[in-house]
């Protein structure tokens, strides 16, 4: 930690996704947190290297918010240590905040502001130069354009999450974490979600999700991690965590539908037909359609 | 982290007021029950109400003024638990903030929400015949009081709007305060009042304030009426203070 100095006027001068390039993004390593005689975490270790999209998957209560709020300094942990971006947690929890975004479990927006008076709001707080210029940009990024102008209270379900990662963006923050950020959306918002965390992880964005969705682990991440019970149980790739179990049998089985095939084929008019199905482009088209 | 608590202060409250100006209705909801209980008072009871030479309007308006603040201020725990809840106050603990801003901005937005209702009362007031002799300074020692309890009810506020567990929790807190202006000398004197009540009555800290104001308002020595006024006021503001700060720590961290 002697280098605290020269690495926090990096942080002040430099575009954040380039300082602190050496190390894991995330060190996680003995992490304990109880709620009274809850134990929460008992003993998680991992990390997660720079760039790409690492998913930690539980079961509801496993703990994977606690170790969401742990690593965003919104908590404190019993025991272990925990660095992000190269910084402690605990003792450079300035630094830390320089270097991430949270996207927590409910659409963190300003219902009674607009779309673009959020975006400008967080740009202003993170000392951003031009923040309206900052905002159309991301707006435009996110197809929230039209709907800029609009109070958040109007949007859907699927627009506010879109706005809250838009949001988390602002400031390129070298590590995003998305704590479920699927939960409650329907099928169609869900997959403009999973583009919108595609995209940030091509820009080189670490990015830590959790969910609880297999597929959505599946669909996303380069490495999965389970948390049960207060550990990580496994830690791997997909392909690494399938050698897990026997090695696949060949079977012949007819191939149906889904009933989520059904509804987006059903659902996604138009031009939009099997397209948002299979989760490209979605809101680009949107966007045309003017 | 000093250097950005300014700015992002303001940038908080810039929000917050947004809120306001967007949802007149909290100034409306906040005002018409003074403004109800002022018209009930001067034109049912205050008639009932010997008050001496003093008229009745320009007896009760300070009690008025102070429940205006009173119900006021359950709008901050209410704005304030509702960013709590809404996740949007985990994301500004997660952003390189001055911490502190985020409360402080609530605080101001309090305190400039309130002064807006209570400008709207003290208009109503002299459209019912209010009227005070009383002169720049005494005007601007009225506010002076004035803003130090709205500063001081504020930080009580903000202890609910950070621990209540629902919406009816975060308000709940302000109807005792609310009621304690109808244990004091704001509608009646209290030497009709029977020996306990009056002893509690003559103690609390409304009563001193609303005779501090009152005097200012219609010219009379003040004594140390102010002096106990200011006392109050600011002890509670320090109390509040601290006790705001340890929830908000616990919330934090």
């Amino acid at each position: 930690m002697t280098l605290r100095q020269p690495s926090m006027l990096a942080v002040m001068s430099i575009p954040p996704t380039t300082n602190q390039a050496q190390g894991p993004a995330i060190h996680v390593q003995g992490l304990e947190k109880s709620y009274k005689d809850l134990r929460v975490l008992r003993g998680v270790d991992f990390d997660v290297a720079r760039g790409g999209i690492f998913a930690l998957l539980g079961s509801n209560g496993a703990g994977k918010t606690t170790v969401v709020k742990i690593l965003s300094t919104l908590l404190k942990a019993d025991a272990g240590t925990a660095g992000v971006n190269g910084f402690d947690v605990a003792t450079q929890a300035a630094d830390v905040r320089e270097s991430i975004s949270l996207t927590g479990q409910f659409a963190a927006v300003d219902e009674i502001l607009s779309g673009r008076e959020n975006l400008v709001l967080v740009a202003r707080l993170r000392h951003l130069k031009d923040p309206g210029a900052i905002a159309d940009d991301l707006l435009e990024r996110f197809s929230l354009t039209e709907a800029g102008a609009r109070r958040v209270a109007t949007y859907s379900g699927g627009m506010r999450r879109r706005l809250d990662i838009a949001m988390s963006l602002i400031g390129n923050p070298p590590v995003i974490f998305l704590d479920e950020p699927t939960t409650g959306l329907d099928p169609q918002a869900r997959i403009e979600v999973w583009q919108a965390v595609k995209e940030l992880a091509d820009r080189g964005t670490t990015v830590l999700l959790t969910t609880q969705y297999l597929d959505e682990a599946e669909q996303l991440a380069d490495r999965i991690a389970i948390l049960h019970q207060g550990r990580i149980i496994v830690n791997g790739t997909l392909a690494e965590l399938k050698q897990l179990l026997p090695p696949a049998k060949v079977e012949y089985v007819e191939k149906q539908p889904t009933l989520e095939d059904v509804f987006l084929t059903l659902v996604g008019a138009g031009g939009k037909n099997g397209d948002a199905y299979k989760g490209s482009q979605d809101h680009k088209t949107r966007s045309n359609k003017k | 982290m000093a250097t950005h608590f300014l700015g992002d202060t303001a940038v908080l409250l810039g929000r917050s007021l947004r809120h306001i100006t967007r949802s007149v209705d909290t100034i409306i909801t906040t005002t018409i029950t003074p403004i109800a209980m002022m018209l009930l008072f001067v034109y049912v009871f205050g008639g009932a109400i010997d008050t001496g030479s003093v008229s009745y309007v320009n007896y009760m308006l300070p009690g008025i003024l102070l429940i205006t603040i009173a119900s006021g201020i359950a709008y901050t725990a209410l704005r304030l638990f509702l960013d709590m809840k809404g996740g949007i106050f985990e994301r500004f603990q997660s952003m390189p903030i001055a911490r502190s801003s985020v409360l402080w901005a609530h605080v101001l937005t309090s305190l400039v929400a309130n002064v807006i209702s209570l400008v709207v009362v003290v208009g109503v007031a002299l459209l019912m015949g209010f009227r005070s002799g009383a002169g720049v300074s005494a005007w601007l020692a009225v506010a002076g009081i004035l803003i130090l309890f709205t500063l001081a009810l504020t930080w009580i506020a903000v202890i609910p709007g950070l621990t209540a567990k629902s919406v009816d929790g975060a308000g709940a807190f302000s109807y005792p305060l609310i009621f304690l202006p109808f244990i004091s000398s704001a509608f009646v004197p209290t030497d009709t009042m029977p020996g306990p009540v009056r002893a509690f009555a003559d103690n609390q800290p409304v009563t001193s304030i609303v005779n501090t104001i009152r005097a200012l308002f219609t010219r009379q020595p003040i004594g140390t009426d102010i002096w106990t006024a200011l006392a109050w006021c600011a002890g509670i503001l320090i109390v509040a203070y601290i006790f705001a700060n340890i929830s908000y720590r616990r919330r934090i961290s």
